[in-house]
């Protein structure tokens, strides 16, 4: 008698076994400790994760970023100026930080990019923002090729692309349709409102039904990108996330009193608009999907998807490896 | 030589002291006028703002404002309302540019701006010139409300070129457009960031003149120190501690509109509107139009060109002269006229005496005509008459013959009769 069994593990792990037509087991045998072992070489190892912030100078990206991981990350806090002046080019900053948290050691790379969308003429400023990408991509691919590999080979590429969408109250500007059509095929973009706390409820409502229009019209896959979604459940985690999106934010590092509880606010004249009070803001919800759930799935969706389409490419492109990638490895054409 | 004035105090009541008086009833009776324009980038508030300012919905559901249109190009649009308070009338008139800074590339787009600022000064500065100015609609913009987005840095470079090239051209107000993002530290660090950038890059935005009175000199100092204003625009009603008022609702609490401590809108319509209207309007006339005035007609007499003759425009001269120039044109236009008149006259008195010969020509043929023709017919009468009396004759021998016969044969028979009977 064959009994159809499935496993219950919900870690996507690419080393995960499900048994499909499997055999009654007689005893415990103990194969689900797996998930055990793997946790324990996760925890030594630690993990990468690099985030990309991209948005109008002032929108409150560095404020979002530290809230995002409770601790001073952004390059505003490495000792850079508040007043200073904008760039005249786009410029492309990453600070690394490491987080430790329950045993968990996590190296946080934010890559900023001040001067983007504050010129007068705008005309190509994703550029340098696109180059960077594929550098990373560059740079991983050339270890990956090499006869002999690290074991662990760092990874630099961006994960996830937060971009900032200025609260107009009305619709996307042509600067941020134009990016994320440009990018939306390289890397993960997640789109948030920022500094929400510009809009009524109502308005908020209006301006995120238009913006997702927009998208839809434009053809921008954001991420959860609908084509990726695996099986039900996460078509349907992900769908609940699609309504939502894209998140309206607020974004503070001061603390405040409200009610006898110290919150993380902003403090105004006629109220104090609280960062993780779900009916204030959607801060809350994009830290819980942004860390809390999907963080793994980003960057697979990056190794997966954006990675093996820009190596296709690459491979494609000169008839076999780019003779730079040194060690005379020519590998067949794939 | 210079004609010297005295001061002389007066003994008794003359009346000359309702002289403002009088200037009030006529201002009164003939209304105000103002032109308002507002420029930013779409999103920031701009119709909400004019809507809040005058109490007035402006742009409402059935004529969406510009941010509702989305616009490809830059365009500067007109939007005229009739106010009434008090028996006095305003005409205020909102000049709107959609689609300012809202492109990807932004370079030049305060060009159609500039345009429709000097295509203004240029209509006023015609019709001050023609003779008959009875009416000089001013249409000139004598207040440019700037709105600066809140990112709480510092300006944008766009917002310093704009400014930079507008603020000789028209009074220059800049605004801080949705203040109720900003918390009151931010707000006074982004306030004195502009300030000072403004006055780094030498921008000069609209001064509040000082006066004697010492009152005002305070609330104007007060609004000095608040520049730039921070505003937010409401034209919904809360209640609040059961009061009514203006502002937003947010979850975490009302932001009041008329609010000193919530924003700095009151200060911008009691300035506005209450006490620097009139102001505003003199600085466009006597500042910002002068300066137009006098660089245009630089520019025409150092170039001895009028090149605005091409564009079929009156030439800039000094009103005397213009008027002689104008005069003189005039009655050279007659004299062409006139004699055009004449030529024109004469070609057809030619003419007419022409045709009137060729008439007469044509008569006489036919009166030679129809004499020839009787001609003809009375020969031909009287030749039928010859050959009738030609006939007649004959017949009449004949009938003489016969009646000779006829009387020889009667007397013939008579005498047989006789004979026989001897």
């Amino acid at each position: 008698m064959t009994v159809l069994r499935c496993f219950n593990t919900s870690l996507s792990i690419s080393c995960a076994h499900r048994s499909g037509g499997g055999s009654t087991l007689l005893g415990y045998i103990g194969i689900d400790t797996i998930i055990e072992q793997m946790r324990k070489k996760t925890m030594k190892a630690g993990f990468d994760f690099n985030i990309m912030v991209v948005g109008n100078s002032g929108l409150g990206k560095s404020t979002l970023v530290n809230t995002l991981f409770k601790s001073q990350v952004s390059r505003r806090s490495a000792g850079w100026a508040r007043d200073e002046k904008i760039p005249k080019t786009i410029e492309i900053k990453a600070v690394s930080h490491v987080l430790e948290e329950g045993g968990v050691k996590m190296k946080l790379t934010v890559v900023d990019t001040p001067g983007f969308g504050d010129q007068i003429n705008n005309d190509n400023c994703w550029e340098p923002i696109s180059k960077y990408i594929n550098e990373q991509y560059e740079k991983f691919l050339k270890e990956e090729v090499n006869i002999t590999r690290k074991k662990r080979i760092p990874d630099t590429r961006v994960h996830c692309c937060i971009y900032f969408i200025t609260p107009t109250g009305h619709s996307l500007r042509s600067l941020d349709i134009e990016f994320m059509k440009r990018l939306s095929h390289s890397v993960n973009i997640i789109p948030v409102i920022a500094k929400s706390d510009t809009m009524t409820i109502e308005e908020r409502l209006e301006f995120k039904q238009r913006v997702r229009k927009e998208l839809e019209m434009g053809g921008i896959e954001v991420y959860p990108q609908k084509e990726f979604d695996e099986d039900m459940e996460d078509k349907s985690d992900n769908d609940k996330i699609r309504e939502a999106m894209p998140f309206a934010v607020v974004g503070s590092d001061k603390e405040y009193q409200v009610n006898g509880k110290r919150v993380l606010g902003r403090k105004t004249a006629w109220g104090i608009v609280e960062v993780e009070n779900p009916n204030h803001c959607e801060f809350a919800q994009l830290r819980d999907f942004l860390i809390r759930s999907h963080l793994q799935d980003l960057k697979e969706v990056t190794h997966n998807i954006h990675y093996e389409t820009y190596r296709a490419k690459r491979l494609n492109e000169n008839g076999g490896l780019h003779p730079i990638t040194c060690n005379d490895t020519q590998e067949s054409n794939l | 030589m210079a004609v010297q004035t005295q001061q002389k105090n007066l003994e008794g009541y003359v009346g000359f002291a309702s002289l403002p008086n009088q200037v009030y009833r006529k201002s009164v009776k003939r209304g105000f006028e103002f032109t308002l324009m507002v420029v930013g980038e779409s999103g920031l508030g701009k119709s909400t703002l004019i809507n809040s300012l005058f109490l007035t919905d402006l742009y409402s559901g059935e004529y969406p404002g510009p941010s509702h249109r989305i616009k490809k190009t830059v365009q500067v649009e007109q939007s005229k309302v009739l106010i009434k308070e008090g028996g006095v009338q305003l005409l205020l008139t909102i000049v709107d540019t959609p689609g300012f800074g809202d492109a990807v590339d932004n370079s030049n787009c305060w060009q159609p701006i500039i345009d429709h600022i000097d295509s203004k000064f240029e209509d006023y500065l015609n019709s001050e010139s023609r003779v008959n100015r009875r009416q000089m609609p001013d249409s000139r913009i004598h207040c440019c409300l700037y709105f600066i987005a809140p990112s709480g840095h510092g300006l944008k470079p766009l917002d310093i070129e704009f400014m930079k090239r507008l603020h000789e051209k028209v009074n220059v107000i800049p605004l801080i457009a949705k203040a109720d993002t900003l918390t009151p530290e931010e707000c006074q660090q982004f306030k004195k960031q502009i300030m000072r950038e403004i006055q780094e890059h030498k921008i000069k935005i609209y001064e509040f003149p000082e006066t004697d009175d010492e009152e005002e000199n305070r609330l104007v100092k007060k609004i000095k120190d608040k520049l730039p204003l921070a505003v937010v625009g409401s034209n919904t009603i809360i209640e609040v501690n059961s009061k009514r008022v203006r502002g937003r609702q947010y979850p975490w609490g009302v932001a009041e509109v008329e609010n000193g401590d919530h924003c700095d809108f009151t200060i911008l319509r009691d300035m506005l509107i209450r006490t620097h209207m009139q102001d505003l309007k003199d600085v466009t006339n006597n500042v910002h139009y002068e300066n137009y005035r006098s660089r245009k007609l630089a520019a025409v007499t150092y170039n001895g060109v009028d090149n605005n003759r091409a564009k079929g425009q009156l030439s800039t001269k000094s009103p005397m002269a213009q008027m002689e120039e104008e005069r003189r044109e005039h009655v050279t236009k007659m004299k062409k006229m006139e004699m055009e008149m004449e030529q024109v006259f004469e070609m057809k008195v030619k003419e007419k005496v022409q045709k009137l010969k060729d008439s007469e020509a044509e008569l006489q043929r036919r009166h030679e005509q129809m004499k020839k023709n009787l001609e003809a017919q009375h020969r031909e009468l009287e030749e039928k008459r010859r050959v009738f009396e030609d006939e007649r004759a004959n017949w009449e021998t004949q009938q003489r013959l016969e009646q000779q016969k006829v009387e020889a044969s009667r007397t013939l028979e008579k005498n047989k009769k006789k004979g026989k009977i001897f």
